[in-house]
């Protein structure tokens, strides 16, 4: 069954197993719903032909097509069980040769869903750190060789890593409550989460079931006659003179802020009530909620990258939020790992320090971009504002003068290009990446370097021109690119922190310690 | 940085250029044939459509091949993958083997003619996750993943 053979193996060989035959069956019968299609046009096509037997044997060859393409698959899907790895080869055309290292696979998953768990057949995925998500599944075998492969596949790890799973998983009730929020941050929190989202959901809700409604809610007229009937009229309100309007619009205007700020204090206070993030042996434990609560816990090595980020107004003060970025194994949603909603930089700090993240030492180690990056992207708006100009001036008649008007959106855009400048820096410690950008929402990232999967230094055709570059890291579950760098600049980075990123293997950093 | 491949990168297999020709004129035949079409239909004086037409085809399907070729290049080190590719889109790509997740090699019904095939490697990044370097004999890709996977295991030992 095993071999375990040290060449290389040729894509086109024929080496390795095959998948259960039954499977075929299994995936003939589950597939056939996608067939319901192409079947209805064929017979579609036909129907007016005068023949009515055609109908049963369109029906038969497109069957028949779908297996002999389902048994050309199989005959061409090989999986090997080698020493360092498992091999998949597959493709009817295309072929794909895939080597997956037992020390990458994270997980081996077997499935059964009905129909193959009748033939005694069962899925197999494995599981790795993969950014795309796409590994490789055996569709199917049968339940002895999945649970010989997982078996197998346990073991090769054991043997490669034994101390990897030996740190104590015992749930310490002693847990060290690193960051907690009282009742007045959580109010705080929410003052800062003003939202008129309320209006877009009944106007939502007021369009889904207006038919439930026993009058036309968009009928102006009738509005105006209801307030009429209660002793209101349009000409009441025409009457009250211009500073009674003022009055009135003044009334609706602070009503609309405080159902702004009520709605924000009440969302916050569901999501963050009893906010408590605690440090277990596991990692992080973070419970929080009203109604719903929730208790999510990351473990620390998982952790790729931390997102502190603030806000013009509540950078005044002081306050920041602590996410972290994390290598999405569970859920490709909880990437973002907010560890802190609202806290003080000190209390950011101290919560990174446990996953062994350290703020920027001060501003000094940080860089600015370089200008002509911004500059280039401003001259760039001017041809088209040049074009419009003209355009509206010969063919919609507008007079020149009017039409400078359009120069203030390069006004604009200057303004907006130039606070995005003054905000911008990267730069590099010995250990970990800073890249702080935005100059309404603030976000400061900082990646350890050792976490950093792969560099690339990216030009496009103005600024290779100029010597510019970009230097974009693939970090798990995140990005993080820095822009606006002179070539030489991002080329020694790059060597930099690759010479510390080499030097490491992926699951030597990944692994709980 | 000069316009031709840095001296220190090795360059595809010749064979790339065929191949990718082959494919590009492939994948763009229905563009020749729409302007046939439109020719036959006399909609305009003769060769309005299909002199344009056929030039750009032969630009984008002969000349674009062997230029794409000039700019890729790649740098097997002995504990890296250096990608670089593009001209007026230049992309420098690095990543080390002790971070690939698993490695592909293709092989299309062209590239199988020509005896070549792609080398995919997958990070667990979210920019970047994964790498192509097309265009290499099969046995270099091959080998190139032998020497990736051999890697991956010294450094977990």
């Amino acid at each position: 069954m095993n071999h375990a053979t040290e060449g290389p193996i040729d894509v086109t060989g024929q080496e390795g197993e095959r998948l259960h035959i039954s499977g075929l069956f299994v995936g003939f019968v589950s597939g056939l719903p996608q067939l319901f299609f192409p079947l209805f046009a064929a017979i579609f096509g036909v129907r007016k032909s005068d023949n009515p037997a055609l109908i049963p044997i369109i029906i038969a060859a497109v069957l028949a097509l779908s297996l002999f393409f389902r048994w050309l698959g199989w005959r061409r899907f090989r999986y090997h069980v080698g020493a360092d790895d498992i091999r998949v080869e597959k493709g009817i055309l295309n072929r794909t040769a895939r080597s997956i290292p037992y020390d990458r696979i994270q997980d081996v998953s077997i499935e059964q869903k009905p129909l193959a768990r009748m033939m005694g057949l069962s899925e197999v995925k494995f599981e790795t750190g993969g950014g795309d998500g796409d590994d490789a599944t055996l569709r199917f075998v049968t339940l002895e060789e999945a649970n010989r492969l997982r078996a197998l596949i346990r073991a090769r790890k054991a043997g490669l890593s034994e101390a990897q799973d030996t740190a104590p998983m015992v749930e310490t009730e002693d847990a060290e409550t690193i960051f907690a929020m009282d009742g007045k941050r959580v109010f705080i929190l929410g003052l800062y989460s003003f939202s008129l989202i309320i209006f877009a959901v009944l106007g939502g809700l007021a369009q889904q079931f207006d038919f439930l409604l026993p009058f036309d809610l968009w009928d102006l007229k009738r509005w105006a006659g209801l307030a009429q009937e209660s002793g209101m009229s349009v000409n009441t309100i025409n009457g009250v003179g211009i500073a009674g309007q003022l009055i009135l619009a003044f009334g609706a205007f602070t009503s609309l802020i405080f159902i702004g700020f009520a709605t924000g204090v009440v969302r916050t206070y569901l999501r963050e009530h009893g906010f408590r993030l605690t440090q277990t042996s596991k990692g992080f434990r973070r419970q929080r909620g009203l109604l719903t609560l929730t208790d999510v816990v990351m473990p620390t090595h998982r952790v790729q990258a931390a997102v502190v980020q603030t806000g013009p107004i509540r950078k005044r003060r002081g306050w920041h939020s602590l996410k972290f970025v994390s290598l999405a194994q569970d859920s490709k949603e909880e990437s973002n790992y907010v560890a802190a909603p609202l806290a003080t930089l000190d209390e950011v700090w101290r919560i990174a320090q446990v996953a062994g993240i350290h703020g920027p030492y001060g501003d000094e180690q940080l860089r600015t971009g370089a200008a002509l990056h911004w500059i280039i992207q401003l001259l760039l708006l001017v041809p088209p504002l040049l074009i419009a100009m003209a355009a509206l001036v010969i063919f919609a008649d507008t007079a020149f003068a009017p039409t400078l008007l359009l120069l203030l959106l390069l006004v604009f855009a200057t303004f907006m290009f130039w606070c995005d400048w003054r905000r911008y820096r990267f730069g590099l410690d010995d250990q970990q990446l800073y890249l702080r950008r935005g100059w309404w929402q603030q976000r400061l990232t900082i990646a350890p370097q050792l976490k950093v999967q792969s560099i690339e230094i990216a030009q496009g055709p103005l600024t290779r021109r100029l010597g510019l570059a970009s230097l974009k890291f693939g970090i798990a579950g995140g990005t993080l690119e820095m822009i606006a760098l002179p070539l030489s600049t991002a080329q020694a980075i790059r060597s930099a922190v690759m010479e510390k990123v080499a030097a490491v293997d992926y699951s030597a950093i990944n692994r709980s310690h | 940085m000069t316009d031709d491949t840095p001296p220190e990168l090795s360059p595809l297999d010749p064979a790339f250029i065929i191949t990718s020709r082959i494919a590009t004129a492939l994948g763009l035949l229905p563009f020749v044939v729409g302007a046939g079409v439109l020719e036959f239909a006399k909609l305009a004086p003769p060769g309005t459509f299909l002199v344009p037409v056929l030039l750009a085809y032969a630009f984008v399907a002969y000349t674009v091949p062997a230029r794409k070729y000039r700019h890729w290049g790649y740098d097997m080190g002995t504990d890296r993958l250096r990608v670089v590719r593009g001209y007026l889109f230049y992309r420098d790509t690095i990543v080390p083997f002790g971070r690939i997740q698993h490695i592909d090699v293709d092989q299309g019904p062209i590239d199988r003619r020509y005896g070549l095939a792609k080398l995919t490697v997958h990070t667990a990044g979210n920019h970047n996750s994964t790498v192509v370097l097309p265009g290499l004999a099969h046995t270099d890709a091959l080998a190139m993943r032998e020497a990736i996977r051999a890697a991956i295991r010294q450094d977990v030992l």
